[in-house]
């Protein structure tokens, strides 16, 4: 393994593949904040050259945070497919990053199992935006809970409705809104104001009787604490599918309070109780940087920890996952072009990982980032060919106080590159007149058709 | 030439205002907005969103970002008798990125508090910027005088008030403990949401340490004049410290 090289006659020298891995990481803020980035441009350089001439296997062999003291590594290296991992084994990551430009869909899938999140990081530090894209649109996944979601051609929005008290019909003020626009075919999913059972069961059961009334073909969720979903489900709350947020390392794992052995339990207690279809009913948002924000990172840097998010997520055969990549603030991604790149990286890593992913296109108001900024994100990321995004009317979450996608800007995603809704959620909005030949017709965008 | 202004869009009352051409039914969509602060029935322009619904959505993100990135009118902690002093980041640009420095200050720094300001007081009082510098131009002349008098009413003895530039919450912690304050009050912008730049916090410790975590704080927030008036919160706070002083406890500590 040569951790060693010179750019213009001048030497540099990395200490571990972790460090290479951490100095051959794009300039994010989070990184600086951790101590472990390239000092200037000329390393962060010289770093990309030798990860591109250590092979898969030197990354799989060295994953950032040793087997022994984490489960979230554990979860990734036990579900290597050892006979995939061979046919790449001996490449160099210079190499495997050409044949994922090069090769066809099928040929990536015949190797997608072998690769652990050191390898899936790795190959995304050594790519550019544009190549993150290519590579991204031939990594077609979907998966089916009550619809399907990710087949080709298609742009999916989560209707996120929030409200800062769940008022209930204040949040339902907001799903008619959305659904006038078409949004809400990959899910109807609130973020809870109150973080309890009762809240929970009560949305979740508005939801089930507005998607029955309407006959909108979609999945319920409500995004409590899993440990509330549980509970809520042993009551039995009508539950299409169920959330949690994940880290990338035990530590900040168990910083949100959850572990392998508690998401196993949620997800056999699905399995038996949820009122969706199935196969795939779990739900999951990550974002880089929350491994630092709970002193999870093990100075390992953002990216390569957000891949085993996405390596983590992959046990539980989820319906969708979603980094949800500028929400956590300056620190971690400092403006428009660091939230651009993640978005990127983290679409990129979770479809080459193999799960179903979306982007939460979105900033906060602290950052050095704009509408125009997360409305360039939303146009490349829908050309990449995200699953899903989200939908919050005119862009403005009241509750998490922060800036998404709007309900106009997926209508607008989809109209710029011909993407359709979910086919059977397309036919109930043609029925119900707000959509013909793909677009919105002009009585879209009235919330008073479901009053 | 005497110019007629163009309308001001900000004065438009957002919670009432239904711009849906030809709705199904009015009256349900002027329901519908009394039901949530949400941007609902905002219409479209083909897939987009109407000229003034989104200058409107711009001119309210213009404010939250002048707020982060603006600086406190210095006249005004001068007047009411502030020390001035800095955390470790040099400029905004570093407040913004490393918190970690926003909570310490130089030894030096530390030195020229613990000299000029009396030690073992009842309450302390700070001002920090935080991430919204208009939050305490605003809110510190209305709230400041008030907390001092009703404190001094309670007979209780004050710190001389510092004022602290690139400030996160924690810097409490460093200036209690130079000074062994009893109570600590900082009152410090907070992050601003869209439309809302003026938006400031108190949060208020029993001898507030950086030994102690965030758990610790007791905290009065969204002061300002369209939320908790800076009055109103004056006069919470000067009563949330009366109960710290007889509990000698605070955060979770501090049962109410």
């Amino acid at each position: 393994m040569k951790l060693k090289t010179q750019l213009f006659g001048k030497t540099y020298e990395f200490k571990s593949v972790k460090e290479v891995l951490a100095k051959a990481n794009e300039e994010k803020s989070g990184d600086k904040l951790a101590g472990i980035a390239a000092v200037d441009a000329s390393e962060r350089v010289a770093a990309k050259v030798v990860l591109a001439d250590l092979t898969v296997g030197d990354l799989r062999n060295h994953p950032v945070v040793p087997y022994e003291s984490d489960e979230v590594t554990r979860v990734i290296q036990d579900g290597v497919n050892e006979e995939q991992y061979k046919k790449i084994e001996s490449m160099s990551m210079g190499d495997f990053r050409e044949f994922l430009l090069d090769s066809d869909a099928k040929e990536i899938e015949g190797v997608r199992d072998g690769l652990t999140a050191e390898v899936i990081a790795g190959a995304a530090k050594l790519m550019s935006n544009m190549d993150l894209v290519v590579a991204s649109k031939k990594l077609i996944v979907p998966a089916t809970c009550n619809t399907t979601i990710g087949l080709p051609g298609t742009l999916a929005a989560r209707l996120q409705p929030n409200h800062p008290t769940d008022s209930v019909e204040g949040v339902m003020a907001s799903v008619y809104e959305g659904i006038a626009y078409a949004n809400g075919d990959a899910l109807i999913g609130l973020n809870p104001a109150i973080d309890t059972v009762e809240n929970t069961d009560r949305i979740l059961k508005t939801f089930r009787e507005f998607m029955d009334k309407w006959e909108i073909p979609s999945q319920n969720c409500v995004l409590s604490h899993v440990t509330t979903q549980m509970e809520a489900l042993k009551q039995g709350s009508p539950m299409d599918l169920m959330f949690q947020s994940i880290a990338g390392s035990e530590i900040s794992n168990s910083s949100f309070g959850i572990s392998t052995a508690l998401i196993d339990e949620a997800y056999e207690l699905m399995k038996e109780k949820k009122s969706s279809a199935g196969p795939n009913f779990m739900y999951f948002e990550t974002g880089q940087g929350s491994e630092l924000s709970s002193d999870g990172h093990n100075d390992a840097d953002q990216l390569v920890m957000e891949a085993r998010c996405y390596g983590f997520a992959k046990r539980y055969h989820p319906y969708c996952v979603n980094t949800v990549v500028g929400f956590i603030g300056p620190e971690y991604l400092y403006d428009g072009a660091q939230v651009i790149r993640a978005g990127l990286e983290d679409h990129f890593m979770g479809k080459l990982t193999g799960i179903p992913m979306g982007c939460d296109v979105c900033y906060t108001n602290h950052m050095k980032a704009s509408q125009n900024d997360l409305e360039n994100l939303a146009m490349i990321i829908a050309e990449a060919g995200v699953n899903y995004v989200m939908g919050v009317p005119a862009g403005d979450d009241i509750m998490l106080m922060y800036q998404s996608s709007g309900y106009h800007d997926v209508a607008a995603m989809r109209e710029v590159t011909g993407k359709r809704p979910m086919a059977e959620f397309e036919k109930r909005m043609e029925e119900l007149g707000i959509m013909e030949n793909g677009k919105l017709t002009k009585l879209a965008g009235d919330p008073s058709i479901f009053a | 030439m005497e110019q007629e202004m163009v309308r001001d869009i900000s004065a438009l009352d957002l919670s009432t205002y239904v711009a849906v051409d030809d709705p199904k039914d009015k009256t349900a969509c002027e329901v519908i907005k009394k039901k949530t602060a949400a941007r609902v029935c905002v219409g479209k322009a083909g897939s987009r969103l109407k000229t003034e619904s989104y200058l409107r959505f711009r001119a309210d993100h213009a404010i939250a970002q002048d707020a982060v990135w603006s600086y406190v009118d210095e006249s005004v902690v001068d007047e009411l008798g502030f020390m001035k002093v800095q955390t470790l980041c040099k400029d905004k640009d570093e407040y913004i990125t490393r918190p970690d420095l926003g909570r310490k200050f130089s030894e030096e720094t530390l030195e020229k508090i613990k000299e000029a300001c009396p030690h073992h007081v009842d309450v302390q009082i700070i001002a920090g910027d935080g991430l919204s510098s208009p939050a305490i131009t605003v809110n510190l002349p209305d709230i400041y005088p008030m907390l001092e008098d009703g404190l001094k009413a309670k007979g209780y003895t004050l710190g001389s008030p510092i004022f602290v530039k690139y400030a996160r919450v924690a810097t409490m912690d460093q200036i209690s403990e130079a000074l062994d304050a009893k109570v600590t009050i900082i009152l410090i912008g907070e992050r601003p949401g869209l439309a809302t730049g003026e938006s400031m916090s108190a949060y208020m410790a029993y001898e507030s340490s950086t030994k102690k975590n965030e758990s610790q704080r007791t905290v009065v927030s969204n002061i300002h004049k369209k939320g908790m008036p800076p009055v109103e919160a004056g006069a919470q706070i000067v009563e949330l410290v009366g109960k710290m002083m007889e509990a000698k406890a605070s955060g979770i500590d501090l049962h109410l």
